[in-house]
């Protein structure tokens, strides 16, 4: 292992376009190890081509990007996930034929479990250990009784928890969830955010979230990005009095208006 | 329009049912699968004391084919990789099995062992570029693929024969005596047939065949939890083309001739037809399939005055109206659950 660096992820001047509009422009962002970093942004901010700049989805035209101090901008993706990157999607995106445990248990198959490293030799033999920590995942995001369904069963919040479930099954260091919460009841909203609330504090989280609530219940650093640049980056409080953020999000809003409670 | 209404109520009818919503769908006991399968094994290997030898011939034919089926539905069904370019890898294990036989040894399990070997080199080599792409992109590159083989088997005549094919291959041997009865190279197919689709089906229940699931559900999921799909689709690419090299070989100790026609577009489109008509995914479906398929061109054709092909066209439309899952959809009264969420 290497020593802990001074941020588990980072990206400066990062930039891309889709022609003439300018999605994200030159933006900069640290996230230090173990925070619980939240950004936010009005529509059209540029907030999933960013994530998708990061995760490497997407080819940035200029910039770099930094995973625990080593540049990973020229590493696919699925490198970057081997080097413990990630991800949710904002529109759940699973497999039609699979269930819920099927889901899971290719994450966890690829990541190992606790007694075992990953295993890609072909093998017809039921494995116990990938079941029961596939199992083990559901329950933590609130799914063990839903396990055999194929995922076309699930309800719309359902399938954002086994998003997280996959996420998870990953053994991330570093995980970005691209509006986990949205769609969910306001029970499963509060069950993700005890989840988050609860990994451990290793585990770096970036997050994309409209839920102002969730925001600034979970995060403790907050960046705002608008119009594809950042806006701040700040604790929720400074957010939270920052005039310039309360313009980008409802022109000449009133404060209280904004964030109540 | 009222049709598609209709079946979108469906849908969202099979979504709402409470065999599918509540509990668990009920798992079906093994002797439900194991005697039937025991029944069709047993049936298939008592069929040449029952039949005359020219059906034993034809239904040895279907073997053949079946085999090749089975390979290519680990490619369009598995994985989701429709491929028109399949056959050349039939034909690369028949040519190559055809010429071990005739100018080194015919004893099995030698030209099996060749045309398989070289199915899987032929897809190894030409692979690489196919899997990079997708879908239609897919099928074309494939399809190119395929053609040049076809123009490589018709034009180096000092290895294939040319145009006018690979002839006097001789009957397999076994232990020094040649299978020369229909009977005995009937169960010499269906011996090889068993093994190799027992093989395949394995490999579809692996964990490799649940990330080529996966991988056909969706891709770009695939990469982002840590799957190097392109080297999986890859490996797909080349098992596939190996149990087709094994079927080549197969078809040059049954037919002893091999000929342009066997791994040229035709045979292709013919084998993924059987692969949709028989049910893309269940790997016993498409041998049905090509059962059908061969039978309609080959047995039916001749008496319809050549119109063989249309009767095939006809059947393909009933099927994809009627049967979206093909022949394997009858078994299972579930509903399709190959939806994009």
């Amino acid at each position: 292992m290497t020593a802990p660096s001074p941020t588990a992820l980072a990206c400066t001047g990062l930039s891309r376009s889709f022609g003439a509009l300018r999605a994200v422009d030159a933006v900069g962002l640290t996230v230090e190890p173990g925070a619980r970093h939240a950004l936010i942004g009005p529509n059209g901010a540029g907030k999933s081509t960013l994530f998708r700049l990061l995760t490497g989805r997407m080819r940035p035209d200029a910039g770099t990007v930094d995973l625990a101090g080593r540049d990973v901008t020229g590493f696919s993706e699925v490198r970057r996930n081997r080097l413990g990157m990630s991800q949710t999607l904002q529109h759940a995106s699973l497999f039609a034929s699979l269930s819920a445990a099927e889901t899971v248990a290719l994450a966890v198959r690829r990541h190992g479990t606790a007694g075992g490293g990953a295993r890609i030799v072909p093998w017809p033999r039921r494995q116990p250990t990938v079941d029961a920590r596939a199992g083990e995942l559901l329950d933590r995001v609130g799914l063990a009784d839903r396990a055999r369904q194929p995922v076309p069963a699930l309800a719309h919040g359902e399938r954002k928890q086994l998003e997280v479930a996959l996420a998870l099954a990953c053994s991330p260091t570093v995980l970005l969830l691209d509006e986990p919460a949205a769609g969910m009841s306001p029970a499963e909203s509060a069950r993700l955010l005890a989840l988050l609330a609860d990994l451990p504090a290793e585990v770096t989280v970036l997050f994309v979230e409209h839920d102002l609530d969730l925001v600034f219940d979970l995060a403790d650093r907050v960046t705002v990005l608008h119009l594809g640049r950042v806006l701040l980056t700040g604790t929720p409080d400074e957010v939270r009095a920052s005039d310039a953020v309360r313009e980008a999000y409802l022109g000449t809003a009133r404060r209280e208006e904004l964030f109540t409670g | 329009m009222t049709e598609v209404s209709a079946r979108t109520e469906e849908v969202h009818g099979a979504m709402d049912d409470p065999g599918t919503g509540s509990g668990p769908p009920p798992a079906r006991p093994r002797w439900v699968v194991a005697v039937p399968v025991a029944a069709v094994v047993v049936v298939l290997a008592a069929v040449p004391l029952f039949l005359a030898p020219f059906a034993t011939t034809t239904l040895t034919r279907l073997l053949v084919f079946g085999l090749l089926a089975v390979s290519l539905d680990l490619l369009v069904g598995v994985t989701g990789l429709p491929s028109l370019g399949h056959a050349a890898y039939f034909g690369a294990g028949a040519y190559a099995a055809g010429w071990v036989s005739i100018h080194l040894t015919a004893a099995i399990p030698v030209p099996l062992l060749v045309g398989a070997a070289v199915g899987g080199l032929a897809a190894a080599a030409t692979g690489w570029v196919a899997v990079r792409s997708a879908g239609v992109y897919f099928l074309m590159l494939t399809l190119a693929i395929g053609e040049v083989l076809a123009q490589v088997a018709q034009s180096w005549d000092g290895v294939t024969g040319g145009a006018n094919g690979l002839a006097g291959i001789p009957a397999a041997r076994l232990g020094g005596e040649s299978l020369t009865g229909a009977g005995f190279l009937y169960w010499y197919v269906l011996g090889v047939g068993l093994l190799a689709f027992t093989a395949v089906w394995l490999l579809a229940r692996s964990p490799f065949g649940a990330a080529l699931r996966g991988i056909r559900d969706n891709e770009p999921r695939m990469r982002a939890i840590g799957y190097p799909t392109t080297l999986y689709k890859y490996g797909a690419f080349v098992a596939a083309g190996t149990v087709a090299g094994a079927a080549g070989s197969l078809l040059a100790a049954q037919q002893r001739l091999v000929t342009p026609d066997d791994l040229g577009f035709t045979t292709a489109a013919i084998i993924l037809l059987a692969v949709v008509i028989g049910g893309a995914g269940s790997l016993w479906g498409p041998v049905v399939g090509a059962a059908i398929v061969v039978l309609v061109r080959d047995a039916l054709g001749p008496g319809l005055g050549g119109h063989g092909e249309l009767v095939l066209g006809i059947v393909f439309v009933l099927v994809v109206y009627l049967l979206p899952r093909g022949a394997a959809g009858l078994t299972t009264l579930r509903p399709s659950r190959r939806r994009r969420t």
